[in-house]
């Protein structure tokens, strides 16, 4: 048996985080937080490497700097954005959740072999997808407005609410994402049903809410439309940024029900209820299945 | 053996009628099976026989669907310390794509968080350090498998739990990982080998496990299974047990019965 050397020296960099070396709990695993930050570390450090993060910081970037050139006023550009983000973020992150996850089994089998827990890793695997994604959706969308210096006053509130949104969607869809990883073992088959959740959440889903309000407009169904716009992420997203811009017209059935009902506090104060539970019961229910499911 | 350097007293591992059941199908059916420190046992069966299943019961990948396992004397259930214990070479290693082979052993060692010692020989006798900051992806299958295999024994644990260790090496590296699973049954630590290549068991192996359809059908000292069958080589014993299959009530498979 030899002494350690070759892993000395990047272990000596490693442990030069403020926490120090990793706590060991008394049954001998590492603690939650050390399990969560020592992969968060890896894949941090690993990012430059991320062709597929690469990409989307990349993708949001040209995208911001031709509309924001297009149309040469910061809180126009952010209207034009709307859109984009709420179609691309969720299908990114999808389609870019499943993969991943389907990528990295193995690997995540030889994680669990070791002494951690399962919720421990699961939280780690959670933020490693979802961490990156939104950095790259967040600096992808800013830089063009910094650099171009656009954010003017009229402006500040709609881009905080479009990233605000944007990173919630991210969170939303990568707990979804990891849901039908988890669930499904299959990788095409993973891939198809993340594209039919984003397809039925993204499009079908305002249209079946407005087919439902035609088919009974006799009838009063503002508090049922209510309802139903709690079901729908995307639409909560749309209605957090676009009342910030009185552009109700963007909403889209469900965005405007929204606002004419609750007014703009109180119906960003409920999308935004709305938004996290959309983030908490699907991470839950992935982590849940996570812990549950042999391997 | 050398005692001194035995952890724990035998048997290390024991599987007490452990069942899985995946929709109905019974993969592992009632498994009784002791695992003993400073023996190489080898578990052997055709394909869907359980023994990728009973590696991941073991590892706590797979939930029995009832029975025991226990791990030094501790039922493994809902525990994950003793997997500190223990090395996993599992049969197709797969690391991230952006991790160099460094990365890969660091993230290990900063997950297992303990101070036990670190045997670096095979990274050395593999000739891994040049290609440690190369990303895995550029790797070829034969590297990838030598990292695989360096991780396994680099946190000295008390058991190897190693699926095809040798597939994808070639005759060189198979020959030094052979040997140094001999040097690690010889300090007296316990080697599950699960291998298609019988030959391969033939040279290492003191004891042999036939599983067949979820159950332990033979058990015993590699010498005792050949003397059995009349046999010349384990290859051919297989083959005659897999003609005439029985379960046993309790598979022993410990260095004490070896020895006597």
């Amino acid at each position: 048996m030899t002494s350690i050397s070759l892993l000395t020296t990047n272990a000596a960099v490693l442990s030069t985080s403020d926490s120090g070396p990793a706590a060991i709990p008394a049954d001998g695993g590492q603690t939650a937080p050390s399990v969560v930050w020592t992969v968060l570390r890896h894949e941090v450090r690993n990012l430059p490497k991320n062709r597929g993060v690469l990409l989307f910081a990349l993708t949001m970037l040209l995208l911001s700097e031709s509309v924001l050139r297009l149309t040469g006023s910061g809180a126009r550009a952010l209207t034009a954005m709307l859109n984009i983000v709420l179609v691309i973020v969720p299908l990114v992150t999808l389609v870019f959740g499943v993969i991943s996850w389907h990528a990295s089994r193995e690997f995540n089998e030889l994680l669990l072999a070791q002494p951690v827990r399962r919720r421990s890793l699961f939280a780690a695997l959670y933020l490693a997808l979802v961490a990156p994604l939104a950095g790259a959706f967040t600096i992808g969308l800013l830089t063009p407005f910094i650099v171009h210096r656009a954010i003017t006053s009229e402006a500040i509130a709609l881009l905080l609410a479009t990233v605000g949104a944007g990173c919630a969607l991210t969170l939303v869809f990568g707990g979804l994402a990891l849901l039908i990883g988890v669930s499904v073992d299959d990788r095409l088959r993973g891939v198809a049903l993340g594209l039919a959740v984003w397809l039925l959440l993204t499009v079908a889903y305002d249209g079946l809410v407005l087919l439902v309000a035609t088919t009974f407009a006799d009838y009063s169904l503002e508090r049922p439309m209510l309802a139903l716009t709690l079901f729908n992420p995307v639409d909560l997203a749309r209605a957090l940024i676009v009342m910030q811009s009185d552009t109700a017209a963007l909403m889209g059935y469900t965005g405007a029900v929204m606002h004419r009902f609750l007014g703009s506090a109180l119906g960003s104060v409920a999308s935004l209820l709305g938004l996290v539970a959309w983030i908490v019961i699907p991470a839950l229910t992935a982590r849940r299945a996570f812990e549950q499911r042999d391997f | 053996m050398n005692s001194e350097a035995r952890p724990f007293p035998a048997p290390l591992v024991e599987f007490r009628g452990v069942m899985k059941q995946y929709s109905g199908r019974t993969v592992l059916d009632g498994i009784d099976l002791d695992i003993d420190c400073g023996a190489v046992t080898a578990v052997v069966g055709p394909n869907g026989a359980g023994k990728t299943t009973l590696n991941k019961a073991l590892l706590g990948l797979v939930r029995p669907t009832s029975g025991r396992i226990a791990f030094g004397g501790i039922d493994i259930d809902r525990q994950i310390a003793y997997r500190g214990r223990i090395g996993y070479m599992p049969q197709s290693p797969s690391f991230p794509e952006t991790f160099s082979a460094r990365d890969v052993l660091t993230l290990l060692a900063d997950l297992r968080g303990t101070d036990r010692p670190r045997d670096e020989s095979l990274v050395h006798d593999f000739a891994l350090a040049q290609f440690l900051e190369q990303p895995v992806r550029l790797l070829s299958g034969g590297q990838r498998q030598r990292l695989n295999a360096a991780a396994a024994f680099l946190f000295t644990p008390d058991l190897l739990l190693l699926d095809e260790p040798t597939a994808g090496l070639d005759p060189i590296a198979s020959g030094i990982l052979k040997d140094k699973i001999r040097a690690v049954r010889d300090e007296g630590r316990a080697v599950m080998i699960t291998s298609h290549v019988l030959s391969e068991l033939e040279e290492l192996a003191d004891a042999v496990v036939f599983l067949h359809e979820g159950r332990v059908s033979w058990s015993g000292p590699l010498a005792q299974l050949i003397e059995q069958t009349q046999c010349a080589t384990l290859e051919r014993a297989i083959a005659s047990l897999m003609g005439k299959s029985s379960p046993t009530p309790r598979a022993s498979v410990g260095a004490a019965e070896l020895v006597a």
